[in-house]
C-alpha cells in the first residue's frame, strides 16, 4: 500500500519555528509517503501540534519548506492554500467543533464546503461517519452538551467524512476509553487499507502507536530524536526513547 | 532626560500603533472585497444575522429614538416659547433627528449591542480554534464570518436609523401636541416644510457608514483575539470603545462632507 516511489506526499525540510522566546522547532526533516501512517510522539509541549499546523498552513515556518503532494505550502496566502486543504483534513487536539452547530451539522460542514449538494448523500455520509465513531444517537446534540471523549469522536467523524487523501490526527485517542480507542485505531487502519489514506498521527497512546504506526518519529528539543519502524523503536538502545515508550521518569520529589 | 525623549517616544508609539491598526483594517477590507467578488452568498447565515442584528436591535433603537425625541422637544419647547416660535419645534427636532441624532444614537446603540456580540462571537471562535477549523476546511474566515455580518448590517442599519427617527418624531409630536398643546396642524406643517428628502438621505448615508465602521472594527477585534477568554473580553471592550469613538469622529467629517464638499440639497 505504501508508495515509496517518486515524491513523498508530505515533505518537510529544515523546519524552524520560534514562538515567543521559545525555539519550538529547530530543523525538522520528515518525509511521509503516500499511504503511510506516520506517528509523532514526544514529550508534551515539544512542538508536535506546531509541526502538524505547518503541514496544513495554519502556521508559517521561520525557515524551511513544507510540501504537500508537490505543492509548496509555506509562503502561500490564505486563499492559495485551498488546493492543499482539499487534499488534507485535520482533527484538532481540542476537536474545535463549531459550537453553534449540532454534531450532525458539524460533520456535514466539510462535505457542503467541498461542494457536495445532494441532501441525501450528505445525510448518508454523515450518518455513516457518526456510526463509525459511535455517535449515531447523538447527532442532534450541540457540542457543549457532549463529554470530552464524545467531542473528540465528533471531531474524528468530521475529519474522516470527506475522505481527504491525507488526514492529520492530533491525539485521536486521548480522553477515549480503551474500547473506543481501539475502534478509532481500527478506523485509521481501515482508511489506510481500503482507501490508501496517508495519516499523520500525534499520539501519547503507546498501545495505539504500536497498532497503527508504519513509522514513528520522536520529537525532542525541537529536533527529530528518533525516526524508524515499530521494531526499530522497540530495539532502540537510546535511554530517552526507552524511558519515553515505557513511561519511566526519574522523579526526585 | 527621560522626560524629553518621552515627548518624542510616546506620540511616536501611538502613531505607529495607529498606522499598524489602519493597515490591519485595510487588509480586512481587501479580504472582504475579495469575499464579495467571489459571489458566494450564504443566505442562511445572512438571514440569521439580519435577525440578530436588525430584528434584535429594534427595541433598543426605538426606545433610544423615542426618548431622545421627547426630551429634545421638551427642552427646545421652553426656549422656543421665549421667542414665541414654539409651534416650529417640530421642524428643529425633525431636522436634528434625521441628520444627527437618529443615525448617531442608533449607531452608538447598535455598536454597543451588536459590535460587542460580533467581537465576542468571532473572538471566542478564534481562541477555541474554530476559526482555524474553518481555515482547514478551506473556508476563509472573512467569507464565512465577516461577509454575512457585513451584508446583514448594510440591510439592517438604514432601517434601524429610520425607525429611530420615526419613533423620535412620534414622541416629539406627543410631547408637543398632547403635552404642550401645540396645534397639530402647525406642528406638522412646520415639520414637513423644513424637512426635505435630503435630510433623510443624509441620515441613511450615515447609517450605512456607521454600519461599515461597526462591522469592520468589531470583526477585526474578534479575528485578532488571542490569549483565551481574557483576550475575548479585551477585544469586546475595544470593539465598543473604538467603534463608538470612530463613529462620533466620522460623523463630524461626514456632516461637513455632506453639507459643503459634496452637498446634498440646499442646506447651507
Ligand atoms: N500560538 C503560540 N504562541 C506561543 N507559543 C506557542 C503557541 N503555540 C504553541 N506554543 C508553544 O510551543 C510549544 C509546543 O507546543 P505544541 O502545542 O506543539 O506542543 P505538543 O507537542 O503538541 O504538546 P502536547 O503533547 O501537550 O499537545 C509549547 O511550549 C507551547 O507553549
Ligand atoms: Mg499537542
Amino acid at each position: 500500500m505504501i508508495d515509496r516511489t517518486g515524491q513523498p506526499f508530505i515533505r518537510i525540510r529544515g523546519l524552524h519555528k520560534k514562538l515567543g522566546w521559545q525555539e519550538v522547532l529547530r530543523g525538522i526533516d520528515l518525509d511521509i509517503w503516500r499511504g503511510e501512517t506516520l506517528c509523532i510522539i514526544g514529550p508534551s509541549g515539544e512542538g508536535k501540534t506546531v509541526t502538524m499546523k505547518h503541514v496544513i498552513g495554519l502556521m508559517q515556518p521561520d525557515f524551511g519548506t513544507v510540501e504537500v503532494d508537490g505543492i509548496q505550502v509555506n509562503g502561500l496566502r490564505e486563499r492559495e492554500l485551498a488546493p492543499v486543504r482539499q487534499r488534507v483534513s485535520m482533527l484538532f487536539q481540542n476537536a474545535a467543533l463549531f459550537d453553534r452547530l449540532t454534531v450532525e451539522q458539524n460533520v456535514a460542514f466539510p462535505l457542503r464546503e467541498a461542494g457536495v449538494t445532494d441532501k441525501k448523500e450528505i445525510k448518508e455520509r454523515v450518518a455513516a461517519a457518526l456510526d463509525v465513531v459511535g455517535l449515531g444517537q447523538h447527532g442532534q446534540k450541540l457540542p457543549v452538551n457532549l463529554s470530552g471523549g464524545m467531542r473528540k469522536r465528533a471531531g474524528i467523524a468530521r475529519a474522516i467524512v470527506t475522505r481527504a487523501q491525507c488526514i492529520l490526527y492530533d491525539e485521536p485517542t486521548s480522553s477515549l476509553d480503551p474500547v473506543v480507542s481501539d475502534v478509532i485505531d481500527t478506523v485509521i487502519l481501515r482508511l489506510q487499507e481500503r482507501h490508501g489514506i496517508t495519516s499523520l498521527v500525534v499520539t501519547h497512546d503507546m498501545k495505539s502507536l504500536f497498532k497503527i504506526a508504519d513509522r514513528i518519529a520522536m520529537l525532542k528539543n525541537g529536533l527529530i530524536h528518533f525516526l524508524g519502524t515499530k521494531e526499530e523503536l522497540r530495539a532502540c538502545p537510546d535511554k530517552i526513547v526507552q524511558d519515553f515508550i515505557n513511561g519511566r521518569a526519574d522523579v526526585d520529589f | 532626560m527621560r522626560g524629553v525623549t518621552d515627548v518624542v517616544r510616546i506620540p511616536g508609539r501611538v502613531f505607529l500603533h495607529f498606522i499598524s491598526y489602519m493597515g490591519q483594517i485595510a487588509f480586512l477590507v481587501r479580504d472582504l472585497m475579495t469575499a464579495f467578488s467571489n459571489r458566494v452568498w450564504r443566505i442562511g447565515l445572512i438571514a440569521e444575522q439580519i435577525v440578530s442584528i436588525g430584528y434584535g436591535s429594534q427595541a433598543v433603537v426605538i426606545v433610544t429614538g423615542a426618548f431622545t425625541g421627547a426630551v429634545f422637544t421638551f427642552q427646545t419647547y421652553a426656549k422656543f416659547k421665549d421667542f414665541g416660535v414654539e409651534s416650529s419645534v417640530g421642524a428643529i427636532v425633525s431636522v436634528a433627528l434625521c441628520r444627527e441624532l437618529g443615525p448617531v444614537l442608533a449607531g452608538l446603540m447598535v455598536g454597543g449591542r451588536v459590535g460587542a456580540s460580533m467581537a465576542a462571537d468571532i473572538g471566542t471562535m478564534k481562541v477555541t480554534e474554530q476559526v482555524d477549523a474553518l481555515r482547514v476546511m478551506g473556508v476563509h474566515p472573512v467569507d464565512y464570518l465577516v461577509l454575512p455580518r457585513f451584508i446583514a448590517m448594510m440591510i439592517s442599519m438604514p432601517i434601524l436609523v429610520a425607525e429611530s427617527i420615526t419613533f423620535g418624531l412620534m414622541a416629539s409630536y406627543a410631547v408637543a401636541v398632547f403635552g404642550y398643546g401645540v396645534p397639530h396642524a402647525w406642528f406638522v406643517h412646520h415639520m414637513v416644510d423644513h424637512t426635505n428628502q435630503w435630510d433623510i438621505v443624509i441620515g441613511m448615508t450615515k447609517g450605512f457608514a456607521f454600519g461599515i465602521i461597526i462591522t469592520l472594527v468589531a470583526c477585526h477585534q474578534g479575528l485578532r483575539a488571542e490569549n483565551g477568554a481574557v483576550g475575548v473580553g479585551i477585544g469586546t471592550t475595544r470593539a465598543v470603545v473604538i467603534s463608538s469613538l470612530v463613529m462620533l469622529i466620522a460623523n463630524f467629517f461626514l456632516s461637513i462632507l455632506l453639507n459643503y464638499i459634496w452637498p446634498l440639497g440646499n442646506n447651507v
